[in-house]
């Protein structure tokens, strides 16, 4: 089946900076894909080739297998989204403005309207002149914008950056149902809540090159089978777990002891803590969160910590 | 989505013209100068001395927008054009909406072109506005009278209204030229005021080339000069010379320019916004 997104070797140059240096990207139907890195990683830029507003310097992609480039407006068939903030002419109102979209998208676009903005909840407010709107707003019409396409690919660039809480719930709600209708979505962000919140499937991108590429669930799990041991004697249950067969990583700190281990190298060891009249208080497996991951992997410390990652 | 034509995009372009106070306010003057010369005949016994048609002002209201033309060559019309047309990419540039109108259903030739054909719509409207209205009102005060052609013999009423009409079409050749330039530093500037200030300092400039007698040959091939085509078509008979010459010299000036945008504008990468 041919994927959504395909992107081989992605290069963009300024100057003497590698914007983005070799990215590779696949998005299936159906994913939800988050693309995650710091501001200044690359990712607007690299959305902004995937659409074909800026020429890569080296490689290609392909929206369902068209490449924009090389086959113009036709290889946006079917795709929707924004890059960075979604913007409109400030001295027409939102309908307006939709109107405009809609009529360069041709087709039964226009019918959408009145729909898409329900679903963006600014029917009061379409005959309001853009000019006064407010980050939040413009962000929804931005994806009323997107919606008058009926997409199967929707792009969306931080689509809550710059909302207050509320405005970020409902942005992450709508992205959310949008994702159960079946859309495919590309979702790039800096918010690992977000990404974690929303996403099945990540690429995390630093300095331009992605880092990891994969479910994200196999990336949390890259993590499994650390544990954070606290007993009546930590001291000595140290010394027991380093004899332990099967218990690794054993140090010991104020806060107890932490260890890597499988489920029954730990299990077995609970029983010689046990015989050795040393008593539990806690054993509390540690998975890294993505946010630690995601630290680990674009500020390059702790790279010897890290877990075995599946390369990009 | 089904395909887009350049008809859709360039109805789109003439609307968010409409929605603008910049064309309004270059519509405004194309309507107001032609105003203020009739108040100020009104208001004064004197006449326009050595310029076309400045001695029949008070004698018939054919003259006033022919003389309005011959003033208007100097910065008016290059401003009023350049207003428009200066703004026309350098505005999606700065409201960012290229990405948004780039990632619809239109190919990046569509959307070029509607922009040059609404930009020459409102540029021949405003001069159309300009003509019009200094002959309507030119006759509600002085009457219709027929013209007296630059070589001193009488044309016919209607013969006179036709000239008047092939003169603004004349007119309409170097204004085509000043329109695509100013499209080109838009395309090429992204700035607004960059590419109005910058057209109409190269307008200006070519006038100063025309006033410098060691540069005489250069004469027949200036811009400015091309503004004055249209009085061969009131000389009996008429001097096609002139009218000729404005229009490939015109296109001259206007066809790289509108290339030199195009091929820019299908390439840039549009990283802002």
């Amino acid at each position: 089946m041919t994927p959504a997104i395909e992107a081989r070797g992605l290069v963009k140059r300024y100057g003497e900076l590698t914007a983005v240096d070799h990215v590779d990207l696949t998005v299936r139907s159906g994913d939800v894909y988050g693309y995650l890195g710091p501001n200044g990683a690359g990712k607007t830029t690299s959305l902004r080739m995937l659409l074909g507003l800026i020429r890569p310097d080296e490689g290609s992609a392909t929206l369902f297998g068209r490449d924009p480039l090389l086959e113009g407006a036709r290889a946006l068939d079917g795709v929707a989204g924004f890059v960075e903030a979604p913007r409109f002419y400030p001295y027409l109102s939102a309908r307006k403005n939709l109107e405009l979209v809609a009529a360069l998208d041709g087709g039964d676009a226009a019918e959408r309207i009145d729909d898409a903005l329900e679903t963006v909840d600014l029917t009061a407010r379409r005959h309001d002149k853009v000019r006064g709107y407010s980050h939040g707003m413009k962000q929804r019409l931005g994806i009323a914008g997107a919606l008058l396409r009926d997409p199967k690919l929707l792009l969306l660039d931080e689509p809550t950056t710059g909302l207050d809480p509320a405005g970020m719930r409902d942005m992450r709600a709508l992205v959310h149902r949008l994702a159960e209708d079946g859309l495919t979505v590309l979702l790039s962000s800096h918010l690992m809540s977000e990404v974690e919140d929303l996403c099945d499937r990540v690429a995390i991108v630093s300095r331009g090159r992605v880092v990891y590429e994969g479910a994200l669930d196999e990336l949390i799990a890259t993590t499994a089978g650390r544990y954070d041991l606290r007993t009546t004697d930590d001291a000595e249950a140290a010394l027991i777990a380093r004899r332990a067969p099967g218990v690794r990583g054993v140090t010991v700190s104020r806060a107890g002891i932490a260890l890597e281990g499988d489920e029954s190298a730990v299990a077995h060891l609970t029983l010689e803590l046990a015989q050795a009249g040393i008593g539990l208080r806690a054993l509390v497996p540690r998975t890294a969160t993505l946010e630690e991951l995601f630290f680990r992997m674009t500020e390059g410390s702790a790279e010897h910590d890290a877990p075995a990652l599946v390369p990009a | 989505m089904s395909a887009v034509s350049v008809t859709t995009v360039y109805a789109w372009e003439l609307r968010k013209l409409a929605a603008q106070k910049r064309t309004y306010i270059g519509l405004g003057c194309a309507l107001l100068v032609p105003l203020i010369f009739i108040v100020s005949l009104l208001a004064d016994d004197g006449s326009p001395e050595g310029i076309p048609f400045g001695e029949y002002v008070r004698e018939s209201g054919l003259a006033i927008p022919l003389v309005g033309l011959y003033f208007g060559a100097f910065w008016f019309f290059p401003l009023v054009t350049a207003l428009v047309a200066g703004d026309i990419v350098a505005a999606e540039d700065g409201h960012g909406t290229l990405k948004t109108i780039l990632t619809r259903s239109v190919e990046r030739w569509q959307i070029f072109a509607a922009k040059v054909l609404a930009t020459l719509t409102y540029a021949f409207g405003a001069l159309a506005l300009f003509v019009v209205v200094g002959l309507v009102l030119g006759g509600v005060f002085w009457g219709f009278d027929p013209l007296v052609s630059l070589s001193g013999t009488e044309i016919s009423l209607g013969r006179s209204f036709a000239l008047l009409g092939g003169a603004t079409l004349a007119y309409a050749l170097p204004t085509f030229a000043v329109a695509s330039i100013a499209v080109l530093l838009s395309t090429v500037t992204r700035n607004s005021a960059a590419a109005v200030v910058s057209t109409l300092m190269f307008s200006l400039i070519l006038q100063l080339l025309g006033i410098i007698s060691a540069l005489d040959f250069l004469q027949p091939y200036l811009l400015p000069r091309q503004f004055n085509a249209w009085q061969g078509l009131l000389r009996d008979p008429i001097d096609w010379a002139p009218i000729v010459r404005a229009a490939w010299v015109s296109a001259l000036y206007g066809l790289p320019c509108l290339a030199w945008a195009f091929t820019h504008f299908l390439r840039r990468d549009v990283a802002g916004g």
